[in-house]
């Protein structure tokens, strides 16, 4: 077998979607649709920062697609004022993919859940992540099914009792950003669903990316999980243990007073006035190993919680080569049906 | 020196003399040998001979599963068989009347179809004693009388005589004796007078890269056809003269190949791009190898992690305007299912292609049957109607991708096609169509707000057709959302109304029944039959071959072959109350036969095989000459 070099060029994630100059408001994102989540909800403060961020793209709002999958989240599109589609369990990833290779002219979101994304639609998501399609991946991450009424996902962690499992759940849970590293995502990031600022900083980043951007989005069901991110939203507790990371500036948090720095292969949190400044880790969202090892940093218990952009490098995108070849045919090639199908072996039965 | 037509059996008590030539009306062959040893090339290369010499043909491939299963066993065995004639014929031919066996294996799992008086080729070089017991042999069949006494033998030493021809070429004995399926082809196509020109041209392209290898198979092939025409131990030779088929221009396909092309001119006579978004699986994947060739016409073929995925992505390019395929067999059919129902709930176009194969579970997979129709009808959660189309022969597999585009296209829906094992790998002749005069599947896309109040409703219907507007993102002031939740009727927004469900339901039912479909012709040429023979997909050629039989012997029967699954043609309940007696052929357990009789209330015969092969025209002549009788009594 032969290989190709593709060799396209790489260019920004919106490059192709129409703009407008007239000024677009949140409320223009709104659907006419009563929202129906419970109380409460998380979703209601990323469906608040999603509205209020797209307009600052200013892109034409009948260019933007929303495609989800089954779960509370996966209502999502129905509440945006743009093309939506609410799909099947898991595969919103895979619907997207035929929709963003299609249409090099629409901005496509994909918006999940834990359940959905990681669950039942597994391999959807390391395979879309692994071919770059151009497609922003929002996973809300509350840790729990909460559409079927608290099962543990996931993402739940071990020894978890849900009605599913009154003894305790036996799975150990995936860390979303290193599966998403593993599986070779160009964009990888994450925040807090209660971090206004946090969370609409890497949905920008995320969607002037050109390739596949999942952003992982802690988010509270107050119904069958509540309180799952609490101490990531106590103003003390949250700077001892939130590292949120901006591409090249040194790793500091807790108002400076800690840092991150190498430990052997990994990466460990050590006090500021411990180390010398120039082994503070300064991130490099180009490097893959860093941001492993940033992922690695994050644990279950949020002792310590890494945000921000973890993974940000250019690499051709599925769609775009897709449709390069389909471009490079046509001019190799007219379209000649009759062509086609006489092939090169005829014969003439005359009358 | 010519004779008798015949189909190739000497005539008893007279010895042929040597240059003897015979005109037959039809010949079947079937190449055998071990799954290395390039039999379905060789077949393959037979047929381009005889399509280029002008007579009707009909083939049927038949191979393992496996790549390479252990040579020289039963498993391992691949065979090709084609039946070529003077006139339009049906089917690959029920019994060879030569099989060409290169190796005990082959010898032992083909003999049995040979009738006899047959002509049987073998390869001596590989009846070892070694090949002799790993295929259960205690003696070498070659040795005593059994099979000369029943059939034509000829003992050829192809290996050696290949080997020999090519000590000049400086290749190796091992590289050499691989072209020994070049020496049969050219021996055979002495036997039958069929003309070089095309194989060796063949050849020579084939092999460009490595042209010592395209010179050692012409080579070999050369000296298979001198073989014949020195040696004197063929006395005679056979002339099948061309067929006269309608007028026009031909050439030779296969069912996947057709059905690609099908897809490709959709695409075309849609101006809508084309998005096939699969995964390999048999019998299936040359659609997906095909279309990848041609993308300059506007495909693009994405081969997914998944079944699941490619029709997601196939779905997701319908949403988007494109026309969205899938391609799949049985199994992968399953997975579809519930992509399938997201189709039906957001009524888009979508293709769904199934080459059935031998089930269930991983069944058959290169063996053909007939047993998804009900999986293709019923198999999603929930009342889930989709039209189902069958192509009945390879060559039709054109037409039946049209079709399946254009019901999509109409009528907004996942449509099934179902194809099957010996379409996909058959192949016969094809009166190519004129471009200028395939079918306009046009589209308009919504544009503008189209309710009452001034807005988009995504599920305001045609109501004619009662298709709803497509109306793609991009489309200024129509965003709208859609999804697998029930559709309240009109505004598509989300419904849970007891009511609007069972409207809904019903209407998506009524939208389906209502697709215009042809009507269904009855071949009855007498048109004093009394039973009818309904088949559907690939059983079109054995039931036609068959029909034809009884007829000659004096018993009307009359044929009907359904492209239309569901709906059915609009005629079809009146056709069968015309008759006294129905009979459903099929590779299934009688999966037709119960739609029939659950839709007319007839009291259908079922007549069913699951062998993995098609069916026979002399046991489906036997079936309905057995019926014609008990009807006349």
């Amino acid at each position: 077998m032969t290989a190709t070099e593709l060799g396209l060029p790489t260019v920004g994630g919106l490059v192709g979607v129409p703009t407008t100059d007239e000024p677009q408001k949140a409320k223009d994102y709104k659907s006419d649709q009563e929202v129906r989540w419970c109380p409460g909800c998380g979703d209601y403060v990323v469906l608040n920062a999603v509205q209020s961020f797209l307009p600052t793209l200013g892109l034409k709002r009948e260019n933007i697609v929303f495609v989800s999958g089954i779960g509370c989240s996966s209502r999502f599109p129905y509440y945006m004022n743009t093309y939506g589609m609410h799909s099947i369990h898991g595969r919103a990833p895979a619907i997207a993919t035929g929709l963003a290779v299609a249409r090099p002219d629409l901005s496509v979101w994909v918006v999940t859940g834990d359940g959905d994304a990681l669950s039942i639609g597994g391999n959807h998501l390391i395979h879309t992540l692994r071919r770059n399609v151009n497609l922003k991946i929002l996973l809300f991450n509350n840790r729990i099914y909460g559409l079927t009424k608290g099962q543990y996902s996931p993402t739940s962690e071990e020894g978890k009792v849900t009605k599913s499992t009154p003894l305790g759940s036996l799975d150990h849970p995936f860390n979303p950003v290193s599966l998403a590293l593993g599986a070779e995502a160009t964009f990888v990031g994450r925040a807090v669903d209660s971090d206004r600022a946090g969370l609409t900083e890497v949905l920008r980043q995320a969607a002037e990316h050109r390739g596949s951007a999942l952003v992982e989005i802690y988010q509270n069901c107050p119904i069958f999980n509540d309180g799952a991110f609490d101490v990531l939203k106590d103003a003390e507790e949250a700077s001892r243990r939130i590292i949120n990371v901006v591409h090249g500036q040194p790793i500091t948090f807790g108002g400076g007073d800690y840092a991150v720095v190498r430990a052997g292969f990994g990466l460990a949190v050590a006090k500021t006035a411990d180390v010398a400044a120039e082994d503070i880790v300064v991130h490099d969202a180009e490097d893959l190993n860093l941001a492993f090892a940033l992922s690695r940093l994050s644990t279950q218990d949020l002792q310590h919680t890494v945000t921000g952009v973890f993974r940000n490098t250019a690499r051709t995108t599925y769609d775009d080569a897709a449709r390069e070849q389909v471009e490079q045919a046509k001019a190799a090639k007219p379209a000649d049906l009759s062509a086609l199908l006489h092939g090169k072996d005829t014969w003439t039965v005359a009358g | 020196m010519t004779t008798d037509v015949g189909n190739g059996a000497a005539p008893a008590g007279s010895p042929e003399q040597p240059g003897t030539v015979r005109k037959l009306d039809r010949v079947v062959i079937r190449f055998a040998g071990d799954s290395g040893d390039g039999m379905q090339l060789t077949g393959d290369r037979f047929t381009s001979e005889a399509a280029a010499f002008g007579n009707d043909l009909a083939t049927q491939p038949n191979f393992p599963a496996e790549i390479r299963a252990p040579q020289g066993t039963l498993p391992g065995v691949s065979s090709f068989q084609l039946h070529f004639a003077d006139y339009d014929i049906l089917t690959p031919g029920d019994r060879p009347d030569v099989l060409v066996a290169m190796n005990p294996a082959a010898l032992k799992a083909n003999i049995e179809d040979l009738p006899k008086g047959g002509i049987l080729i073998v390869n001596t070089d590989e009846f070892t004693k070694r090949n002799l017991v790993k295929v259960g042999y205690a003696a070498d069949p070659l040795e005593d009388n059994s099979l000369t006494e029943t059939y034509q033998v000829h003992k050829v030493a192809m290996a050696t005589l290949t080997i020999g021809a090519l000590e000049n070429t400086g290749l190796g004995k091992k590289d050499a004796e691989r072209a020994k399926n070049m020496f049969a082809l050219g021996l055979l196509s002495w036997m039958y007078h069929r003309p070089t020109e095309g194989t060796e041209r063949f050849l020579r392209e084939k092999f460009a890269k490595k042209p010592d290898i395209a010179e050692a198979n012409v080579l070999a092939f050369r000296a298979g056809w001198n073989y014949g025409e020195t040696t004197e131990s063929f006395a005679v030779t056979y002339e099948v003269a061309p067929a006269k088929l309608n007028q026009g221009t031909y050439r030779q396909i296969t069912g996947n190949t057709a059905l690609a092309y099908g897809i490709v001119a959709a695409g075309q006579q849609s101006g809508l791009p084309v998005v096939l978004g699969t995964y390999p699986i048999t019998p299936a994947s040359d659609i997906l190898h095909e279309l990848s060739k041609h993308k300059n016409f506007g495909i693009t073929t994405l081969q997914a992690e998944d079944e699941i995925a490619g029709i997601g992505a196939a779905l997701g390019a319908s949403y988007g305007g494109a026309l969205g395929i899938t391609s799949t067999s049985g199994p992968g059919l399953a997975l579809k299912s519930e992509t399938i129902g997201l189709g039906v709930m957001t009524e888009l176009p979508l293709i769904v292609i199934d080459v059935q194969r031998g089930g269930p579970s991983t069944g058959l997979p290169t063996k053909t049957e007939q047993a998804d129709l009900l999986q293709a009808m019923f198999g999603r959660n929930g009342e889930s109607p989709v039209p189902v189309v069958a192509p009945q022969s390879p060559a039709d597999c054109f037409d039946a991708a049209m079709e399946a585009a254009r019901i999509a296209l109409v009528y907004r829906t996942p449509v099934l096609l179902l194809s099957d094992g010996a379409i996909a790998n058959g192949s016969e002749p094809w009166l190519i169509p004129d471009v200028e005069d395939l079918p306009d599947l046009s589209v308009t896309f919504a544009t503008e707000p189209n309710a009452p109040d001034g807005t988009f409703w995504p599920y305001l219907r045609d109501p004619e057709t009662l298709a709803r507007p497509w109306a793609v993102p991009g489309t200024p002031g129509l965003q709208h959302r859609i999804g697998g939740l029930e559709k309240a009727d009109g505004t598509g927004n989300i419904s849970y109304d007891p009511a609007n469900h069972d409207h809904m339901v019903r209407l998506r039912q009524r939208k389906i029944d209502g697709i215009e479909v042809p009507d269904v012709v009855v071949d009855d040429p007498s048109g004093e039959a009394r039973v009818l023979v309904i088949g559907w997909g690939s059983s079109y050629g054995p039931i036609g071959a068959a029909a034809r039989r009884v007829r000659k012997l004096g018993m009307p029967v009359a044929h009907a072959h359904l492209r239309h699954l569901n709906p059915f043609p609009k005629n079809l309940g009146a056709v069968i109350s015309r008759y006294d007696r129905v009979v459903v052929p099929e590779m299934n357990l009688g999966q037709l036969a119960m739609l029939l009789r659950a839709k007319y209330l007839v009291d259908a015969m079922s007549y069913t095989k699951v062998q993995g092969l098609p069916f026979k025209a002399e046991e489906l002549q036997d079936v309905l000459a057995d019926v014609i009788k008990g009807v006349s009594e």
